[in-house]
């Protein structure tokens, strides 16, 4: 028999194999769920997927009684706006200060030691600060992510600037090029693909810093609204809005992922 | 049609050039003078220098002491359009085609802005990096990116990219050294070709000594003179033969091959 490091499954039993322990999940919580609601139909804890689906439904197109809106995609736009303000001012920071620390010695030697000290402190010891600051509106929040992610991107940029081949930008100059040219031709276009990548890495961060600051203050939002709803322990709502969450945060990677095969077929077979 | 001599003839003088790094010594009282039009190629074991050598003619490197000059003048301290390049690797620019790999040579010189060329400016210069594709005989792979050509493919677009500028000298870092023997004949041939009508003056560093008695004029053997075992580095290297190719007997050849422990070419040692 072969060793185990050498048996790979087929392709039919890889996709069985990866869906398995989702359906498991799924079995368990419904048993759990049947047996919890046999001795009180009333249990909120566990709904039924029926339950769950009638309230995710119910949030999405039925208008909410007391504002007149449809909550769900009231909370998802205000959250993923947030998110995406966020997440766009960390990149533009992320590539142009990673550039200009990576390239050029006197900014390297400027900007490193601040870049370093500032990624060490934890972003929600500084939320406080944020909402005295900006207070409690839309721009707390955004400064939160911004605050949370964008140091590290920034000192991904700034590694990837520095792991250029040496010899690539002596050649730009062989050429002609003076360092904006460099920047603009040779830097920028390889770096933004893995600037793509760093920021997939840095969405997660993202998602938390988001639910976190509306779950303190906000009046709309996937987080506020979890978290508005766990005094009731409302989990046919709780557990919908996760999933839903999970589902944004899947598609957002998926986007990244596609813009980089599109937009850089080089990218993939550089290493080749 | 490739245009024939190069705009200017460039001479290389290097008056008692020492090149240390704290204490440790490189290259001590190196004087040399290449007139414009040689090829000459270097040889010698590894740190011996060569590779400084040709990073100081490069701009990358300045001497500690001594005179280095081109035409007549200090050799600039950064890296400039009139002193190509080909390294071993890294010499093409990744995320580019071939076409544009050769074409953004042109727009760097003349977009200092956006560092791109339209209208009938690209179209001028489209043709221009065209010519220079095809006198490598790269025309039909124009739309390929590096990592879909082979690796003598790849040094012909470095090549091509090099000789856009029209350089005065035009300097080889070891750039057949990771090519198959039939591959590197070819690249031989058509080096020589653009050398001998593009009137160029050409510094190639070699490890193959085989290589540096064919190709070329004049050959030059970086060595330590003398050489203290307590301390490897106290001592720099010299040249320590000069030679001009074509009149060398089989009893020289086995001596620079003894001196510098070399391999005779590259060819023979894989083979072997």
């Amino acid at each position: 028999m072969k060793r185990f490091i050498n048996q790979h499954p087929p392709r039919a039993v890889g996709y069985f194999l990866g869906l398995l322990p989702f359906v498991l999940l799924l079995l368990a919580y419904v048993a759990a769920s049947a047996a919890r609601l046999a001795e009180n139909p009333n249990d909120p804890l566990l709904p039924s997927l029926g339950t769950m689906l009638d309230t995710f439904w119910r949030l999405a197109t039925e208008p909410s009684r007391r504002t007149g809106e449809l909550v769900l995609w009231v909370d998802t736009a205000a959250s993923l706006t947030r998110l995406g303000l966020g997440v766009g001012i960390s990149m533009a920071m992320g590539l142009v200060v990673g550039i200009l620390a990576g390239l050029i010695p006197y900014a390297g030697r400027t900007l490193s030691p601040l870049i370093t000290a500032v990624a060490m402190i934890p972003p929600l010891a500084v939320l406080p600060i944020l909402f005295i600051t900006f207070g409690i509106g839309e721009l707390a929040k955004v400064v939160l992510i911004v605050f949370g992610i964008a140091p590290f991107i920034l000192r991904d940029v700034q590694q990837r600037v520095s792991e250029l081949p040496a010899e690539q930008l002596i050649k730009a100059q062989t050429l002609g090029a003076s360092s904006w040219l460099i920047i603009l031709r040779v830097v920028l276009p390889q770096v933004f693909p893995r600037l793509l990548d760093a920021t997939r890495l840095a969405l997660g961060a993202a998602w938390l810093f988001l639910i976190a600051s509306e779950a303190i203050a906000s009046t709309e939002g996937l987080g506020y609204r979890i978290f508005l709803v766990r005094r009731f322990m409302d989990m046919a709502t709780i557990l919908p809005y996760v999933v839903w969450i999970t589902v944004l945060a899947f598609l957002a990677d998926l986007l990244l992922r596609m813009v980089n095969r599109l937009l850089f077929p080089w990218y993939g077979g550089r290493r080749s | 049609m490739v245009r024939g001599a190069s705009k200017l003839m460039a001479t290389v003088t290097l008056k008692n050039v020492w090149k240390t790094y704290g204490r440790d010594i490189v290259l001590e009282r190196v004087n040399l003078h290449v007139k414009s039009g040689e090829f000459v190629t270097i040889v010698g074991a590894s740190g011996c220098g060569k590779t400084t050598f040709l990073r100081m003619l490069l701009g990358e490197e300045t001497p500690s002491r001594g005179e280095l000059l081109m035409d007549g003048a200090p050799m600039p301290g950064e890296p400039g359009p009139d002193r190509g390049v080909v390294f071993q690797k890294y010499s093409v620019f990744p995320h580019l085609n071939a076409l544009n790999n050769v074409l953004v040579a042109e727009e760097f010189g003349r977009a200092r802005l956006t560092g791109h060329l339209f209208g009938g400016a690209r179209r001028t210069a489209r043709a221009k990096a065209m010519e220079m594709l095809e006198a490598v005989g790269l025309e039909h792979a124009v739309k390929k990116y590096p990592h879909e050509l082979s690796g003598g493919m790849q040094q012909r677009l470095a090549i091509a990219q090099a000789l856009m500028k029209d350089p005065k000298i035009l300097l080889l870092d070891e750039p057949f050294g990771a090519l198959d023997p039939g591959i590197r004949k070819d690249m031989h041939a058509l080096i020589l070709d653009l050398w001998k009508r593009r009137g160029l003056t050409i510094f190639m560093v070699t490890h193959d000594l085989k290589e540096g008695f064919y190709l070329g004029t004049r050959l030059l053997v970086f060595d330590k003179v003398r050489h203290d075992p307590q301390a490897p580095n106290a001592y720099g290297a010299n040249i320590t033969y000069d030679i001009p190719v074509g009149r060398t007997e089989p009893e020289l050849l086995a001596e620079i091959r003894d001196h510098t422990g070399l391999p005779l070419s590259a060819e023979a040692d894989s083979h072997g």
